[in-house]
C-alpha cells in the first residue's frame, strides 16, 4: 500500500497525523510557558481541521459540531484559561530549564517506534490509514505523559494532560469515522470539567506552597521557611 | 549539446549568485525601513576587491593562499550538479546528493584549516566554532536528504527531481518534515541569522567572519563569491527538491527560458519568507546552537521515520 495509490483524503489525514505528532514533539521541548500554551492551541487547531476534513469527505454532518466543539474548547477556551493563570502568576518570563533536552527529544522518538512496535499486530486487520492514525496517537499520549513528567510546572502537567485526550480524539475521529454524538459530547463536557477543576487545583496549590512549581511540594513547610 | 547547456547552467548560476545575495539584503534591508543599496552592490564590491593588493600575513603558509582557490572551485562543483533551470543534465548524472554534501565538507575543512593556519586568536576560534556547528548540522542535513532519497529511490538529484515531477501533487508527511529539516540546516550552514550574523564583525558572535578574518583582495572577493554560491545552492536545492513544477524537462530555448522565470520566482519568494524570519527572530547564543541543530536533526529523523512508517511499501 503505497501512499500514491491513497485518495487525497488519506494523504491529508496522514500528514495531519504527522503535523500532530510535530506539535507534540514541541511541546515536549518548550520551555516557556506562554509558547508552550501556545503549540497546545496550534495542536487543538490541527485537531479542529481533521474533524472538519473527516466531516466534509465522509459526509458526517454531525462531525461538524465536534469540530466546533473542539474548536470552542481546546483553541480558544482552555488555552486562554491557561494564558490568564499564567500572567496572572506573572510566570511568563521564567524559563523552565528542562534537564537534557535532547535526550528528552530522543525518548520521544523512541516513544513513536515504540508506540508502531506495539501496534504491529493490527496490520493485518485494519487499514494502513487506521493503523498509522492509532499509532500517532498512541504516541501522542506517550508524549504528553513524558511531557509531565518532564517538566514541573503544574501549568505544563495541564498541557501533558490535555495532550493525552488530543491523541485520544484524534484516534477515534480518524480510526472510527467519528463517535455517536452522545460519547462526544460527554467527553467534550469531561474536558471542560477537568479544565475547571485544574482552575480550582491551581488556586490551591498557589495558595498553600506560593508557586506553582510542583517540586516545591517536596519541601516541608516549617523546615524551609527558616 | 547537453554539455554546453551543463556548462552554460553553471556559468549562470556562477553569475547569478552575488545578484541573490544582493536581492537577500535587499529585502532585509525594505523590512527594516532601510534605504537598501543597489541590487548590484555585490558585484562591485567583488569588482573593488579584485583590484586591491591582497595583503598576506609572513607567518601564513602556502595553504592560506590556496584555500580560496581550492573553496571556490568545491563551489562551482558543487554548483554544476545541482540541477538549476533544466533536469537530467550530464553533470548532475555524475554526482549524486552526498558527493555535493561531500563537496560541502572539503570546502568548509579548508576554509578551517586556512583559519587555523595564521596564527591568530580569531581564526582559530572561528575554526572551532564552524567545526562544531557543521558536525551538528551534517547529519541532520544527510537525515532530510535521505527522506527524499528513500522515497525516489535513488541518490542522483535528477532522478528524484524526476521522480516527484512525475508523481504528481502527492501530500507526503515525510516531505513536510525534510523540508523543514533542511531550511534550518541551510539557514545554519549559511550563516545566517540565528546562528551566525554575516554582517558583523563583534568578536563575540562572529563564527563564519572570524576564520576569514585575515583575507583581503582578490582572495576575500573569491570566498565571498564562494558563500554566496553557497547560499544560491542551498535555496535551488530547497526549491528544486520540493517545489520542482517549472523545471525544464528538454532543452528547448522556450522551456529553458520558462525554467530559468519559474526558479527566480521561487528564489525570490523564498529569499522574502527567510528575509521576514530574520527581521523576526534574534541571533542565538552560541550554545543555544546545538538545541537548534538539534531540533533540526529530530525533524529529519521524524521525516525519515514517517516516511518508513506512514508511507513505504507493506
Amino acid at each position: 500500500m503505497n501512499i500514491e495509490s491513497q485518495d487525497l483524503y488519506t494523504q491529508a489525514i496522514l500528514s495531519m497525523s504527522a503535523l500532530v505528532g510535530l506539535t507534540s514533539f514541541l511541546m515536549l521541548g518548550q520551555g516557556r510557558l506562554l509558547r508552550l500554551i501556545f503549540v497546545f492551541a496550534v495542536q487543538g487547531l490541527l485537531l479542529t481541521l481533521t474533524t472538519s476534513m473527516a466531516a466534509f469527505s465522509l459526509d458526517n454532518p454531525h462531525l461538524y459540531i465536534s469540530a466546533v466543539l473542539t474548536f470552542a474548547l481546546k483553541v480558544v477556551f482552555i488555552p486562554w484559561m491557561l494564558r490568564k493563570e499564567v500572567l496572572t502568576m506573572n510566570m511568563q518570563r521564567d524559563v523552565e530549564a528542562l534537564k537534557n533536552n535532547t535526550a528528552l527529544m530522543l525518548g520521544g522518538a523512541s516513544l513513536m517506534v515504540f508506540s508502531y512496535y506495539v501496534l504491529q499486530p493490527i496490520i493485518h486487520t485494519s487499514s494502513m490509514i487506521m493503523l498509522n492514525a492509532i499509532a500517532v496517537s498512541l504516541s501522542v499520549v506517550l508524549l504528553g505523559l513524558l511531557l509531565m513528567i518532564s517538566h514541573r510546572q503544574a501549568v505544563a502537567h495541564v498541557v501533558g494532560f490535555m495532550s493525552i485526550e488530543n491523541g485520544l480524539f484524534f484516534a477515534a475521529i480518524v480510526a472510527t469515522n467519528g463517535m455517536p454524538m452522545v460519547v462526544e459530547l460527554g467527553v467534550a463536557f469531561d474536558v471542560l470539567v477537568a479544565a475547571v477543576l485544574f482552575g480550582i487545583f491551581f488556586l490551591h496549590i498557589r495558595t498553600s506552597i506560593d508557586s506553582l512549581d510542583v517540586d516545591m511540594m517536596n519541601k516541608l513547610h516549617e523546615v524551609d521557611s527558616r | 549539446m547537453s554539455w554546453l547547456i551543463a556548462i552554460l547552467q553553471t556559468a549562470l548560476f556562477v553569475a547569478l549568485a552575488p545578484l541573490l545575495a544582493g536581492f537577500m539584503k535587499f529585502c532585509k534591508c525594505r523590512l527594516q525601513n532601510r534605504r537598501a543599496p543597489s541590487l548590484l552592490q555585490p558585484y562591485r564590491d567583488l569588482l573593488k576587491l579584485t583590484r586591491k593588493q591582497p595583503v598576506i600575513s609572513e607567518d601564513a603558509s602556502w595553504l592560506f593562499c590556496a584555500t580560496p582557490y581550492i573553496v571556490f572551485t568545491a563551489m562551482i562543483l558543487a554548483a554544476s550538479v545541482v540541477p538549476f533551470i533544466a533536469v537530467d543534465l550530464p553533470t548532475s548524472a555524475e554526482a549524486d546528493v552526498i558527493v555535493l554534501v561531500g563537496f560541502f565538507a572539503f570546502a568548509r575543512f579548508f576554509l578551517a584549516l586556512a583559519g587555523l593556519d595564521i596564527g591568530t586568536a580569531f581564526g582559530g576560534m572561528g575554526s572551532s566554532r564552524e567545526m562544531t556547528i557543521s558536525s551538528l548540522a551534517e547529519p541532520a542535513m544527510l537525515m532530510a536528504v535521505f527522506t527524499i532519497t528513500m522515497t525516489a529511490s535513488t541518490t542522483n538529484l535528477s532522478g528524484a527531481i524526476e521522480h516527484v515531477l512525475n508523481e504528481g501533487v502527492v501530500l507526503r508527511p515525510s516531505f513536510v518534515f525534510a523540508l523543514f529539516a533542511l531550511l534550518l540546516v541551510a539557514v545554519a550552514e549559511t550563516g545566517r541569522i540565528p546562528v551566525d550574523n554575516p554582517t558583523t564583525h563583534l568578536e563575540l558572535t562572529m563564527i563564519h567572519e572570524a576564520m576569514i578574518l585575515e583575507y583581503s583582495g582578490r582572495h576575500l572577493a573569491l570566498i565571498e563569491w564562494a558563500s554566496q554560491l553557497k547560499f544560491m545552492l542551498y535555496g535551488v536545492l530547497i526549491s528544486n527538491i520540493f517545489f520542482p513544477w517549472g523545471i525544464a524537462e528538454n532543452f528547448g530555448l522556450s522551456a529553458l527560458s520558462y525554467g530559468l522565470l519559474v526558479i527566480s520566482g521561487k528564489l525570490i519568494l523564498l529569499c522574502v519568507f527567510l528575509g521576514i524570519a530574520e527581521t523576526a527572530v534574534a541571533k542565538m547564543r552560541l550554545f543555544r546552537v546545538q538545541e537548534y541543530l538539534g531540533f533540526a536533526y529530530l525533524l529529519g529523523l521524524l521525516g525519515m521515520l514517517s516516511h518508513i512508517i506512514l508511507e513505504s511499501t507493506r
